[in-house]
């Protein structure tokens, strides 16, 4: 284990999956729920557009997935780094 | 059995439920009493952080301000649940490895400096009595409608019980005893909502209700929504119709208040493992997520009943209801039961026997409206925080599902205000007093500080909820754009630069917090109080941006001030870029610890 944890791989790839994690996570709520949401109104979901949808209930599921993901993947990262907690 | 007598037994029931598993809990637990908190799942954690978190703002009040704005207030939805994503990815496992119990701690030792603990307690304290006034606006309604007394009388009446139960707090730190509040909470929200889906829609998950077809119609429920409302001159309720940059700023206020939150985030610090941490904060995401998909089906149905009650013979065409029929009609018995709150009146101004609701405001309602001899709206008080819990009498269902959704709200109301006192005073007493003017205070003295600011903290917000800056949920929203203006930016520095050293932190979370009260004071009055303001949020100062936004440009201002000042000053020891490298990474996180 390095001492300085900024200078190994284990801290760069753990900040790389926190910046993939967090575009999605602004794309589906600031994005197809607000900013995107003009060019999802051709998209019909049930009496209204997808962009309707994203703000109410599909940014919602997508924020679990992105936690549930991050969770799963990072606990992995931290064995192979073996910076595991024994 | 009257509908009092079926509330009673609900409300209750349900907290002697919650006595009882707090006794049981207690008792099985003496001897492993330092260890608690390691046998939790992330699961249970999961849910009982969940009824932690919820409070009036979610149960009482969210509902009916979607209901009555529609798409325009999804910043609610998207706020309080994206806010979890930061709190997992950004915060959880490095302040679970850290090892304390509360978030001053890690200010202070992360930013070495007494002053910076003291500052974040400050910006704790101001975040979480402007918390605890939305829940009192909460109680106030829940306790006027259970107890069929006025709004004010209700809330002292709450105050009174928030106090006893607050004190009587050990029940708070037991985890099972919120996994039954969690439970209650959800089944009283949920079990109207599937009635009502149901009744519309023929689908018996509302979330899914929501984007079905109404079956009265066969035309889609929100195409069918759009019609009726936009027929009265009100805003359509899935087209934008609100400043799109002021709606940025108030789900990103929302969404990094939702991770400055103290309470929130000091239950991440006592589960057993760094990895457990991210599953816990996924796991309450679940629980929240429940009530979260259910809400907007719960204000889209609830206005499209309101509306056909009040026009009931198809539509604006067909005649308003009748002043008789809401007298003798037992449909419209809810509406006399919500007058006798304050919260909800009427008025026959043109005398025609009849109450015409419609929007005043239209310009073409106003020609309509002249041809028809109608003289304004007549539905002239609706508040809002009264939807979810009427919304099972407008729908006419049983009056043993009405009697749930009182305890269902109480419950929320209560857990989380009781919560936030406990917060304040162990803020109060342990962090300021004991931590920072007098280390030598005796167990005695401190608990007796405790007491006082707990009771001071009462009076103050029971003061102002009389006279609320908002709705619940909007009081709350303040409470979050505060602690994502000085909280949230501290804690994130402090994981993710060695470069940020105490007097930038401290200068960081003074500027953003300051910055964010004078914008707050300026619109809502001078600490709370009405008629003080210079602006209001219909005109604010700073081009379209509302008070209830500018938590996120108050944590922007935190972020640059703490940068600037921190590049201009001495830089951080190395013993602290040491603790800053062993926070990021899992191995070794022990036992969390008090100081």
């Amino acid at each position: 284990m390095s001492e300085n944890s900024s200078n190994n791989g284990y801290w760069s790839a753990n900040m790389r999956i926190i910046s993939i994690s967090l575009v999605i996570w602004a794309l589906v709520s600031f994005g197809f729920g607000i900013l995107l949401r003009p060019l999802l109104s051709g998209i019909p979901v049930g009496g209204t557009d997808l962009g309707f949808w994203f703000a109410q209930q599909g940014s919602i599921l997508v924020f679990l997935a992105i936690i549930f993901f991050y969770a799963f993947w990072m606990n992995r990262v931290d064995r192979e780094h073996g910076v595991d907690e024994e | 059995m009257d509908q009092f007598t079926i509330n009673l037994l609900f409300v209750g029931g349900s907290f002697a439920l919650y006595i009882g598993i707090a006794i049981w809990a207690r008792a099985g637990s003496t001897s492993e009493f330092y260890a608690a908190g390691r046998g939790v799942h992330p699961v249970t954690n999961g849910m009982a952080t969940a009824a932690d978190w919820m409070s009036a703002a979610s149960f009482i009040s969210m509902a009916g301000l979607i209901a009555f704005t529609g798409y325009d207030n999804s910043s609610f939805l998207m706020g309080w649940t994206g806010g979890y994503v930061l709190l997992a990815l950004l915060l959880a496992p490095y302040l679970r490895k850290f090892g304390k119990f509360t978030v001053s701690e890690f200010i202070g030792d992360r930013f070495y400096s007494q002053t910076a603990r003291i500052v974040a307690v400050v910006c704790l304290i101001v975040a979480s009595t402007t918390y605890v006034i939305g829940q009192m606006t909460g109680v106030g309604v829940a306790f006027g409608r259970f107890l069929e007394v006025d709004n004010t009388t209700g809330l002292l009446i709450g105050a009174c019980v928030v106090f006893a139960y607050a004190v009587f707090g050990g029940m708070k730190g037991v985890t099972y005893t919120q996994v039954a509040q969690y439970v209650v909470l959800i089944t009283a929200y949920t079990i109207p909502a599937i009635f009502i889906s149901l009744q519309l829609t023929g689908n018996p998950i509302p979330g899914l209700g929501l984007f079905g077809n109404d079956v009265a119609s066969g035309v889609p429920l929100l195409t069918k929504l759009d019609q009726v409302v936009t027929e009265l001159g009100f805003n359509s309720y899935t087209a934008h119709h609100s400043n799109t940059l002021n709606m940025v700023l108030f789900t990103l206020s929302l969404m990094i208040g939702t991770a400055g939150l103290p309470h929130v985030i000091m239950r991440f610090f006592t589960v057993p493992k760094v990895s457990d941490a991210r599953w816990s904060a996924g796991w309450t995401l679940v629980f929240i997520a429940l009530l979260y998909l259910t809400a907007p089906a719960v204000g889209a149905m609830a206005r499209l009943n309101i509306t056909e009650m009040m026009w009931p013979n198809g539509g604006i065409n067909g005649g308003a209801v009748a002043v008789e029929t809401i007298a003798e009609d037992p449909k419209y018995d809810w509406m006399d039961t919500w007058q006798k709150t304050g919260l909800l009146d009427w008025e026959d101004k043109n005398g025609d026997g009849k109450i015409q609701y419609y929007n005043d405001k239209n310009a073409e309602m106003q020609t309509l409206a002249a041809e028809k001899g109608w003289v304004g709206n007549e539905l002239t008080k609706f508040n809002r925080d009264i939807l979810v819990l009427a919304n099972p009498e407008i729908a006419n269902l049983p009056s043993w599902v009405i009697g749930l959704v009182a305890a269902g709200g109480l419950a929320a109301a209560l857990s989380t205000a009781a919560g936030l006192l406990l917060a304040i005073s162990s803020a109060v007493s342990h962090d300021l007093i004991k931590g920072a003017f007098n280390p030598r205070i005796s167990e005695k003295g401190e608990l007796l500080s405790a007491r006082i600011a707990m009771a001071v903290a009462i009076v103050v917000a029971t003061y102002l909820g009389l006279n609320p800056p908002g709705f619940a949920a909007q009081t709350v929203a303040l409470a979050f754009g505060l602690a994502a203006a000085s909280i949230f930016p501290a804690l994130m520095m402090g994981i993710f630069s060695t470069r940020i050293n105490n007097t930038g932190a401290v200068a960081g979370m003074l500027a953003g917090l300051i910055v964010t009260l004078v914008y707050i004071f300026l619109h809502k009055g001078w600490f709370f109080i009405p008629g003080t303001n210079t602006f209001t949020d219909a005109d604010p100062l700073l081009g379209p941006i509302k008070s209830t936004s500018f938590g996120a440009i108050g944590a922007a201002v935190n972020f640059a001030v703490a940068y600037v000042v921190s590049g201009m000053t001495k830089e951080t020891p190395q013993a602290i870029k040491e603790l800053v490298e062993s926070v990021r990474i899992p191995r070794g996180a022990g036992v969390a610890q008090d100081h």
